[in-house]
């Protein structure tokens, strides 16, 4: 038998943490599972196992079942390991409408994987998820917290090709931007 | 032009950040109302401006706020629901992007009013960067005193907060968003008690919307009856509307509530006509919860008169002929579309939405995406029409949270109407393009009666 695996969030993630547990009173720190949950996800490989899902229960002091029950009901956690890049291409009406179709079909191709799988790589996992509130802009995807609108084949090609370039998905953050177009 | 009130500066340079935002007479409102106006005075103008929830029901705001209990020693929570899931819905995303301090002086003020020393917004977790974007106004504000201790030197404290979810259309119904901000599954709870009496950790708890949380900025400022003055009939002030689909300009709109729904659709103010010069099939007027109205039917109401964009005229003719103003997601069809294949996609959706609670909407929704599935890949019969309609007549109203009707009025919508549509699809196992088919005004009175 091999040995429990143990995670641990690093001394950065535990002091962001520890600073949203504070916004709650006293008694509710459970208020702060799910972003923690986002925190151990995007910590430990984008995707929540049983130890990663072991050590916010941990932190928080609550039995671990209470993070089991709450991360498989929420579609943003993946519950298994996914690529570096996550593409997630809306399918549902104004996007159907505007063609997402057409970009789940491509990208389809131009992967070699079918929706829900990963590259051999472990570069690329696509998947297609429900109105991301993009509407007015679509059809569009998401990746890395970021979104891409407007797309056209082209542009949907550019994407995968610069993304593959960089080896990860793009993180937001008010310094940096990312560019949406 | 119609008048803009929420969004009137969305495209200055940098209103995003404080300085600039404040250039433009933002935070005048907080500064008003704490030293000036009690916190029932605030109420009171809510009251009078008319205003009423834009996340979906309508309810008249002054009211929801009257019923908040007051317990002494007791905390208070404002929530700001910002899960904005409805299919066809992005207006509280632009909202947040463009002018974050527009909600957060809205945030600041309904606490105040209401009396509550920490408030949460609870956003949808893919819109992770408008987070960081709040994340970073809220900063602003502590920074210059408008949050924290002792805002402005009135003795009013605050703590305002930004939760994220992690995916789950059902955390925008307001008790299940609250079990989410508590840490745990997006369940609705069995109401009542009412959010009002037993809320957020099971203290009166106030749950508005993005939107109607700005509004109460304009109506502080000018006054109630000053909002009131704008509009019709009982649907006061302006809306903003989400447009989507076959149009020319897709985007977010801030209307007066009144202008005719062919003004929106054709004018180039708002979405500019229908894209690729093709005609009008249908509109999905308030995000894919309510029914779904052909030409005739959403431009003209079954009397005849010009249909308006407000919560009567949008309504008028009940679901037989009239649809609700919701959350103002529209959704707009030209004559290609296959009604039966776009009914799928929200089939599709509210099944993969439901919690699963109740037995109704957990295998009514299954169900009825998996006939459309069956109709859509060739193998329907004309009986399915008849089963789906048995299956949507059997949720409404026997469910907790009304996911359950939200799942169901598309359905019988897209049959009341376009029944004709579903039958050719199965016939020919396509979709058959035939416009002439379809509604006709003549039909009407057989309809109704
Ligand atoms: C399934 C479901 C989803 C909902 N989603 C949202 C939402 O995303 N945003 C929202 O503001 N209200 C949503 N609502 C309505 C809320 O329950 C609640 O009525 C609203 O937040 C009250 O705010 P308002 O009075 O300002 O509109 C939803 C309701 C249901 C039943
Ligand atoms: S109606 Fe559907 S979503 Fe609402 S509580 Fe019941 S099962 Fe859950
Ligand atoms: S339908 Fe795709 S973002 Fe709304």
């Amino acid at each position: 038998m091999s040995e429990k695996t143990i995670l641990k969030f690093s001394d950065e993630t535990a002091a962001i943490a520890t600073k949203i547990v504070a916004r709650y009173p006293e008694g509710r720190h459970k208020s702060a599972l799910i972003p923690l949950l986002h925190l151990a996800q995007a910590e430990f490989d984008g995707w929540l196992s049983v130890p990663a899902m072991d050590c916010v229960a941990e932190f928080l002091s609550i039995q671990p079942i209470e993070a089991y029950e709450v991360a498989s009901f929420y579609s943003m956690f993946n519950l298994k390991p996914v690529g570096k890049c996550t593409l997630e291409v809306c399918r549902t009406s104004s996007c159907w409408l505007s063609g997402a179709e057409d970009i789940v079909r491509h990208l389809e191709k131009k992967l070699g994987i079918k929706e829900g799988q990963t590259t051999a790589d472990g570069m690329f996992t696509l998947k297609t998820v429900e109105c991301l509130g993009s509407c007015g802009t679509a059809p569009m995807l998401q990746c890395g917290g970021d979104y891409y609108e407007n797309l056209t084949l082209e542009k949907t090609d550019k994407l995968v090709d610069s993304l593959r370039a960089e080896g990860k998905a793009r993180v937001y953050t008010n310094d940096n931007p990312v560019n949406i177009d | 032009m119609g008048k803009k009130i929420l969004l009137a500066n969305d495209h200055i340079e940098g209103i995003r950040f404080l300085d600039t935002y404040r250039k433009h007479g933002g935070y005048a409102s907080l500064e008003k109302a704490l030293k000036s106006m009690t916190p029932e005075q605030i109420v009171e103008e809510v009251k009078t401006s008319g205003l009423r929830g834009r996340g979906g029901a309508g309810f008249p705001t002054g009211m929801k706020w009257s019923f908040l209990a007051k317990p002494e020693g007791v905390p208070r929570y404002v929530v700001c629901n910002a899960d904005e899931s409805e299919p066809g819905t992005f207006k509280d995303r632009y909202l947040m992007e463009r002018i974050p301090h527009l909600l957060i002086e809205g945030m600041i003020l309904s606490s105040y009013a209401l009396g509550a020393k920490t408030s949460y917004i609870y956003i949808r977790g893919e819109y992770f960067y408008v987070a960081r974007i709040l994340e970073q106004a809220i900063d602003e504000a502590y920074a210059a005193g408008l949050l924290g201790k002792n805002i402005l030197n009135s003795g009013f404290d605050l703590d305002l907060y930004v939760q994220i979810g992690a995916g789950a259309y059902i955390c925008g119904e307001e008790t299940a968003l609250l079990e989410s901000l508590e840490g745990k599954r997006g369940n609705p709870r069995i109401k009542p008690p009412f959010p009002a009496i037993a809320g957020l950790y099971g203290c009166p708890t106030v749950v508005n919307n993005v939107e109607t949380i700005a509004a109460v900025v304009p109506i502080v400022n000018e006054g109630g009856a000053a909002y009131a003055a704008i509009g019709v009939g009982n649907s006061k002030g302006t809306k903003l509307i989400s447009a989507s689909g076959h149009i020319n300009k897709p985007g977010v709109y801030e209307i007066e509530l009144g202008v005719p729904v062919e003004e929106f659709i054709y004018s180039d103010e708002y979405c500019g006509g229908i894209r690729n010069g093709k005609k009008l099939k249908a509109v999905v007027a308030g995000g894919s919860s309510v029914p779904i109205l052909p030409t005739e039917l959403i431009l003209n109401t079954a009397a005849g008169e010009p249909r308006l964009m407000s919560y009567e005229s949008l309504g008028d003719g009940g679901f037989a002929t009239g649809t609700m103003l919701g959350s103002g997601g529209f959704i707009v069809m030209d004559e290609d579309t296959s009604i039966v294949k776009n009914l799928y996609t929200f089939a599709r959706f509210y099944h993969h939405e439901s919690c699963g609670q109740c037995s109704p909407c957990r295998e009514g929704t299954g169900w009825m995406e998996k006939i459309l599935h069956k109709i859509l890949h060739g193998h329907g019969t004309l009986a399915d029409v008849d089963l789906l309609w048995d299956i949507q007549s059997k949720i409404e109203g026997k469910t907790i949270c009304p996911l359950g009707e939200a799942a169901a009025w598309p359905v019988a919508a897209a049959i009341r109407h376009f029944r004709k549509e579903f039958e050719d699809f199965i016939r020919n196992g396509e979709h058959v393009n035939d416009v002439k088919h379809y509604y006709r005004l003549n039909n009407l009175t057989a309809l109704i009666n």
